[in-house]
């Protein structure tokens, strides 16, 4: 099930005003991506009185990413929970509270941070439900700024979605864009799974048009541009280069399909096929390093469907390299696809038949 | 604080409690060695006391997180024998639907919030139900059981300073059994007792026979009582004992059978027994009913277990299994 595409010209692929992924409420208006998710937190906490925050710096400080300014201020320090800097115990005491009934959304500071807090996240929350016969839930939410692009070099800039994909339990969600902040936000707080929700960096500060309340499905991907000559499936801060790159290609003539998923577990394989379907020709864009990367599971369900049939092309996977992220500008540019990389592949694999 | 050996009604709960974790284990024990029952068990054999000591010291609808040696956990807080049972032999009607196994046993309706695979895992987990009760003003405390060889996670000392810093209902309790699988606890820890590093969270710690039956009850209710009162947690450290292995593998290499026999004869069961019989509250055929209520009771769980159906293994039934599908309720 996709919603028509949207034709904006630009490296910000808003759910536009009145668009079907929004509903076109009266209370559409500009946020960026940061204000999307506050918005977001602070509507739910005052929802519910379940919902409550815990993470490293979020209080008076407002998060490294200013994204929880001022919840503090509105909901107090017993729902805006500021922790010692404890992986472990932050994201541990979110398995035990949603155990018993809680609504925790625990941010990491940084998704690479999940490395501390491995266990709790990987052999106890997402394998609670399924253990346990079915007795117990774990609806947890962890919120982690994910990506490259900010300087911050290896430790502050990987993109890791691929090895929770490979974890049965958990669901992992990866907005690119403003509403989808919100809308998937929304929805994996109301989801009773644990659901890791990696908002990318670079993305914060990128505006787009809200409606309040918005809520997207998890596993249900968006088509943000629909073209004849090739379909581009893009995930999170690649989502909107692809889409610049589409409009880029339509002055050469090339038309171009871009598919964002939105969530990669669950993973809405019928859009994806059924696009590729329509053009013959996938191009697969991915921040991640290649080697083992999420793509790859996207080839293989293309690759083993009856949508191989109807490749006109092999399959082209346009990854980061595989290497750890560089510090100076110019090494991590050229460590991740950047928009010029996108349209060069993409020019090549549609005019090879 | 009550004395156990002389109430009669408690003293006989409590045997009965202990002995029927020892006829339990002992009978999953046979059952393992006669090729019955299949993958790995954790036997507590040995340390029955704590188990009981301390769950006799919380009240009904308190929490607990248990550890890869739960089973004396699980049947202290009350869980129902033939579920545990049917969770050892692989049936559909065990507590985990034959998902879990010895070492996911959770009863979430007695307030066992589960066992757990990981060492150690368990500890922030407990550390977060304490929260979910303080921030709901539930006025139930947690405990967390774990092993020596847990006091070395990391994941004991980021739980413990945040209950420290957030004065959780929570009380840690560390059942010293001397080894870490092989490893001794003398070579593991540079300190003599590890109820010590409680001291440096800023709470308090404290060491106790785990083979005494009421220094366990009453250390935990005083910690229990502590918490409730919203001062925070505690460390309590029963000493004890394993008698049989880590796990099935275990050829006893890292220690002496004179050793394991000196312990043997500090047997809690036995040593509470005659405490019992000390106090005048149960006469010899009171000690000798309860002993065998338990023995039924495993027996009758064996038998009714052992005739349940096997866990369904469809390929829809285990994908179904993975996640939850009932919405939290929170407006989307």
């Amino acid at each position: 099930m996709t919603t028509p595409a949207t034709t904006q010209a630009v490296e910000n692929p808003t759910d536009g005003p009145g668009g079907a992924a929004d509903g076109g409420t009266d209370d559409s208006r500009e946020l960026t991506y940061a204000e999307s998710v506050r918005e977001t937190l602070g509507d739910l906490m005052a929802a519910d009185e379940r919902v409550f925050l815990m993470g490293e710096d979020i209080g008076v400080y407002g998060g490294a990413f200013g994204v929880t300014t001022g919840l503090l201020e509105r909901f107090g320090r017993e729902r805006v929970r500021d922790t010692p800097i404890s992986e472990i115990a932050i994201v541990g005491a979110g398995v035990g509270a949603a155990l018993c009934g809680l609504r925790p959304i625990v941010e990491l500071q940084f998704s690479d941070f999940v490395t501390c807090a491995m266990d709790q996240i990987v052999n106890q929350a997402a394998k609670i439900h399924f253990m346990l016969g079915g007795a117990a839930q774990v609806p947890l939410v962890i919120r982690a700024p994910a990506g490259s692009g900010t300087g911050a070099a290896a430790q502050h800039s990987q993109s890791l979605e691929a090895w929770f994909a490979h974890v049965p339990g958990i669901k992992v969600v990866m907005p690119a864009t403003p509403a989808d902040a919100m809308g998937l936000l929304r929805a994996a707080v109301a989801d009773p799974n644990p659901v890791l929700v990696l908002e990318h960096k670079l993305l914060y500060k990128q505006k787009g048009v809200v409606s309040r309340g918005h809520h997207v499905p998890l596993g249900t991907a968006e088509v943000r541009r629909r073209g004849t000559d090739l379909t581009i499936v893009a995930t999170s801060v690649m989502v909107g280069k692809a889409v610049a790159a589409a409009e880029e290609l339509a002055a050469e003539g090339i038309d171009v399909t871009v598919v964002d998923p939105r969530t990669i577990t669950p993973l809405d394989e019928t859009t994806i096929l059924t696009e590729v379907a329509a053009t013959g020709k996938a191009l697969l864009v991915q921040e991640a390093p290649r080697t083992a990367g999420f793509v790859a599971e996207i080839a293989a369900r293309i690759a083993e469907s009856d949508t191989f049939h109807t490749l006109k092309a092999p399959l082209v996977r346009l990854c980061g390299l595989d290497v750890p992220m560089a510090y100076a500008p110019e090494l991590e540019k050229a460590s991740v696809p950047q928009i010029p990389d996108i349209v060069g592949a993409a020019r090549q694999l549609a005019k090879g038949d | 604080m009550r004395d156990l050996a002389k109430d009669p009604d408690l003293a006989r709960q409590a045997l009965e409690t202990m002995w029927t974790a020892r006829r339990f284990e002992e009978a999953v024990d046979q059952l393992f060695a006669r090729g019955l029952m299949h993958g790995t068990m954790h036997l507590s054999i040995g340390q029955e006391a704590s188990a009981t000591g301390t769950c006799l010291a919380l009240r009904p609808d308190d929490l607990i997180t248990s550890t890869h040696r739960g089973h004396s956990h699980c049947v202290a807080k009350g869980a129902d024998l033939t579920r545990m049972m049917a969770e050892l032999l692989a049936k559909d009607s065990g507590y985990c639907r034959g998902r879990g196994g010895s070492m996911h046993i959770a009863d979430v309706a007695t307030g066992n919030l589960g066992a757990n695979g990981i060492v150690g895992g368990g500890i922030p987990i407990a550390v977060g139900a304490a929260l979910a009760q303080k921030i709901t003003g539930s006025g139930k405390v947690v405990v967390s059981f774990f092993g020596d060889g847990a006091a070395n996670e990391g994941a004991f000392h980021e739980a413990a300073n945040l209950a420290a810093v957030w004065e959780l209902p929570v009380v840690f309790v560390c059942e010293n059994n001397h080894y870490g699988m092989s490893m001794a606890a003398d070579e593991a820890f540079a300190i003599e007792n590890i109820s010590a590093r409680a001291g440096a969270y800023g709470f308090p710690g404290v060491t106790v026979d785990g083979n005494d039956l009421q220094a366990v009850y009453e250390m935990v209710s005083s910690a229990a009582e502590r918490a409730r009162a919203g001062r925070g947690p505690t460390l309590v450290e029963n000493v004890t004992y394993r008698w049989k292995g880590h796990s099935k593998s275990d050829k006893n290499l890292y220690r002496t059978r004179e050793e394991i026999a000196a312990w043997q004869e500090r047997d809690p069961i036995t040593r509470f027994e005659d405490a019992v019989r000390k106090a005048g509250s149960l006469t010899d055929p009171d000690i000798t009913a309860a002993r065998k209520a338990a023995t039924d009771a495993v027996r009758e769980a064996i038998r009714t277990a052992n005739a349940a159906a096997p866990a369904p293994a469809t390929r829809e039934v285990l994908l179904d299994a993975v996640y939850a599908t009932e919405p939290t309720g929170v407006p989307a």
